[in-house]
């Protein structure tokens, strides 16, 4: 079987092996893309990188960080989340309902958290016990969702007028140019990273989504393990929903719609495959600040700002792309080393 | 020979267990004993329950009716981790890994050594791996993606898993139809040392030498029943196919002499860089020629090559006189060329689909009109190749996944045969197929040539190249390194040149 060129890049532990190498590429070069395309922005605009500058740039990347993280464990198992979106519309507002009315910030964020799981509990049991397929399953919730959220929010609208100062500011500030919420989300990234790699659960992730069937007959309990990834998910979609509150203090009935194809976006462009099973969430993270930061780069360069999705749509191909011919050009050398061992063992 | 002590307790067991799957009833009532230090055989046709069997005793089936015992106790096994904990582990027909993972991962997912804070201890992972491999005597990379091994090698990294948990029962579903010489023998010298070590193994092969060879017991299902357990030792393998087919068996390997004519394929020189190099030969029609060789010698490549599916880089192909453009297999397919690949799951058939619509995969053009299909003509042309196949089937429209290994490779065979082919290239046509079906298809195959086509026949299954080829070209290491007519080939002269023992032979 030599045409099947899959994509290869696999979630091994660190060994220095050459799909590791691939794989450490893969991150690498969106890292390089990024730092390019973010000195590149510089050179033209020397106000860019400002103190400031910076801020924004990981405060815009934070949301979505926190959302494509969840997204990508789904994504792992060989599934898919497209309720995220509305996920993160109705915890947002349902933090922001409960602050209006006098509650306690850190309260309100757990509360965003318990009911963004409870969704991707929904989730979880409709495509683990169910058995439907998650595309169709998430597609249905994410209008389900939406709907309640229009019928609850209706013309209602929660503003940054109606929060308390100390979460609002939270939301903005930090240390100098690291914002409180950066920090919240790079410890996220760095613990769900920590469990994909180190625990056995987070192993059984990686064994599922590359082979579902195998995953049964090794004694991987495939259902609990979605509905672990789902609610995983769901809880990041509620942080992620609580942070936009504390972020932008102004959430209708429309927050967050649409924003499941971005996060998606960021998934695959981090190098998460589709068909699960491979890839690393630290990718997923770059892939989101490199999303992000496009929107602020073309404003910077003078581009307009139309120009967003297009660009956004192109990367997404590149990524796609890359991966291709890096998986022909691995295939390629397997094949010779296979060959090369055959003839040291028997030559 | 070691004959259990009549009072011993079977390690694993089965009592009277049935299971249906709707309305097919695939065991009835049937008992099996596993004993410490025995290698136990199942001998049976496909179809005749071994997989749901195996299954059963694997916690992925649960009985209907009967009990499974465990050292003589009753136990139920909720999931196949049950059945792992209580130390039995089974190694599928399909190797069953993770092509993403290393090869250590696949080796421990859910058992995988752990240090402080519940965390997975990657070095040991990778060192206990390298230990397994070193104590199965094979070079593996344990960092290796299990993505792009042989077959043999995956089946090495199941049996490196079975090791891993000191398995008291090891179950195995036709561990070696797709493994050549050295390497059954390597896998037998593992089997032997964990028997001794006082392991139950219950064994499934297709190959009735390898039962005889291995194995101290055999029990004998046909159609779900039990027919019969009894010793190895004083019996003959024609006694065992009588209990398996129920009847008298005629001749397996029924090949005609049939008359050579013209060239009907000719390879000259191809080269695939890193594959397989230099491969010249000649088919003509009337002719069945057996290519040979160890697995991953390049067999298969050549033939993907030929039909299409792969490029080459250099060299030539002809059908019929005329060159065959690289990499196109539906202008190999319109010059008269079939293939039936090695992997008929993955490769010859669409296992979400009904046997009607496999069938006419290959004449949608012919069945359409206008680009519309005619259903009618769809219809009459499967019912027509199915029934000359004698497929056994209860409708054309059942999902071709519900038939039994050997009915699914007569599909594979009539999708191309309907397409009248003057080349028929057969990659492991009678892999993991009963030894009923085993003999149809060789029939048909001698059938076939008597007809005028064109057979290349590759095969690791030596008494079937020997039995059926005219002529056998034997590869190594990617290049043709003899070709033996049929009065000198024997087993040791194809081996011989198999292992690279020989020079070029031709």
């Amino acid at each position: 079987m030599t045409t099947t060129a899959e994509p290869v890049r696999v979630a091994v532990p660190p060994s220095g092996g050459l799909l590791d190498r691939v794989l450490k590429m893969r991150e690498l070069a969106i890292l390089a893309v990024l730092v390019l395309m973010l000195a590149a922005t510089q050179i033209d605009n020397s106000a860019f990188l400002s103190q400031q500058g910076i801020k924004d740039l990981l405060l815009n990347a934070t949301i979505l960080v926190l959302v494509a993280v969840g997204e990508a464990m789904v994504v792992i198992t060989r599934n898919v989340d497209l309720s995220v979106g509305s996920v993160l519309g109705i915890t947002a507002f349902a933090a922001g309902d409960f602050l209006q009315g006098g509650g306690n910030p850190l309260l309100a964020v757990v509360l965003a958290v318990a009911l963004g799981a409870a969704f991707g509990a929904l989730n979880g049991l409709l495509v683990s016990i169910g058995q439907v397929p998650a595309l169709v399953v998430t597609l249905g919730t994410l209008y389900i969702i939406r709907g309640v959220d229009s019928i609850w929010v209706g013309s209602r609208e929660i503003t940054a007028s109606v929060l308390p100062s100390g979460f609002v500011d939270f939301g903005h500030n930090g240390l100098s140019a690291l914002p409180y919420l950066a920090v919240l989300a790079a410890v996220v990234l760095v613990a769900v990273a920590y469990f994909l790699r180190n625990y056995r659960s987070g192993r059984e992730f990686y064994a599922l989504g590359s082979s579902p069937e195998a995953a049964g007959l090794a004694g991987v309990p495939v259902r609990k393990r979605i509905l672990a990834a789902y609610i995983a998910c769901g809880a990041l979609a509620g942080l992620a929903g609580a942070l936009y509150l504390a972020r932008f203090g102004n959430v209708d009935s429309g927050t967050g719609s649409g924003y499941e194809l971005t996060v998606v976006s960021a998934v695959v462009v981090g190098g998460v495959a589709f068909t699960g099973g491979s890839g690393s969430v630290y990718g997923v993270a770059l892939g989101a600040l490199l999303l992000t930061s496009i929107n602020s780069v073309l404003p910077s360069i003078g581009v307009s700002s139309v120009w967003v999705q297009a660009i956004d749509g192109i990367l997404l191909l590149l990524a796609i792309a890359v991966d291709r011919v890096l998986a022909l050009r691995v295939t390629g050398v397997l094949r010779k080393r296979a060959a090369e061992t055959r003839s040291a063992r028997h030559g | 020979m070691t004959h259990p002590a009549p009072d011993q307790v079977p390690v694993l067991a089965l009592e009277g267990v049935s299971k249906s799957f709707g309305a097919v009833r695939a065991l009835r009532g049937v008992s099996l004993q596993l004993f410490a230090g025995e290698a136990h055989a199942l001998a049976g046709e496909n179809g005749a329950g071994k997989s749901t069997l195996i299954k059963a005793l694997a916690g992925v089936h649960r009985p209907d009716e009967g009990t499974v015992l465990l050292d003589g106790e009753p136990v139920v096994f909720h999931g196949p981790a049950d059945a792992r904990d209580a130390g039995v582990a089974v190694i599928y027909q399909e190797p069953t890994l993770f092509p993403d993972l290393s090869v250590a991962e696949n080796i421990f997912m859910g058992r995988q050594p752990r240090r402080s804070l519940g965390r997975v201890d990657h070095r040991s992972v990778r060192a206990a791996a390298a230990e397994l491999f070193r104590r199965l005597g094979v070079d593996l990379d344990p960092d290796q993606p299990a993505r792009g091994l042989s077959i043999a090698d995956q089946q090495l990294v199941e049996i490196a898993k079975a090791l891993s948990f000191d398995a008291r029962v090891l179950i195995m579903d036709e561990p070696t139809a797709a493994l050549t010489g050295s390497e059954v023998a390597r896998l037998f010298g593992v089997v032997r040392s964990l028997r001794e070590e006082g392991a139950a193994v219950l064994f499934i092969s297709h190959r009735l030498e390898e039962v005889f060879a291995l194995c101290q017991r055999v029990t004998t299902l046909r159609d779900g029943a039990w027919i019969a357990s009894e010793p190895v030792e004083g019996l003959g393998e024609d006694d065992l196919i009588r209990r398996m087919v129920g009847r008298d068996l005629d001749e397996l390997y029924p090949k005609l002499p049939a008359e050579v004519g013209a060239v009907a394929l000719s390879v000259r020189r191809l080269t695939r860089e890193g594959v397989f190099t230099d491969v010249s030969f000649e088919v003509r029609s009337g002719e069945i020629v057996g290519l040979a060789g160890l697995v991953g010698a390049g067999r298969s490549e050549v033939a993907r090559a030929v039909f299409g599916v792969d490029r080459w880089d250099g060299g030539e192909v002809q059908v019929g006189g005329k060159p065959l453009k690289p990499g196109a297999p539906s202008l190999a397919m319109a010059a008269g060329l079939a293939l039936v690949p090695e992997d008929r799951r993955a490769q010859g058939l669409v296992m979400g689909m009904s046997i009607e619509r496999n069938i006419n995969l290959t004449g949608l053009r012919a069945t359409s009109r206008a680009g519309v299909m005619n259903r009618g003509g769809e219809r009459s042309r499967a019912v027509d190749w199915a029934v000359r196949l004698q497929v056994k089937y209860a409708r054309l429209a059942d999902l071709v996944g519900t038939l039994s290994g050997g009915n699914q490779q007569k599909v594979v065979l009539a999708k191309w045969l309907a397409t009248s082919p003057s080349v028929l290239i057969v990659d492991e046509p009678t892999r993991g197929i009963d030894v009923g079906t085993k003999a149809e298809v060789h029939r048909l195959l001698s059938q076939l040539a008597g007809e005028g086509v064109a057979v290349l026949m590759i095969s690791s299954d030596l008494p079937e190249i020997l039995g059926m080829a005219d002529r056998v070209l034997v590869m190594h290491e990617g290049r043709i390194a003899a070709e033996i007519p049929r009065a000198e080939a024997t087993e040791q002269s194809v081996m011989a040149a198999a292992t690279g023992v020989t020079g070029r032979a031709a």
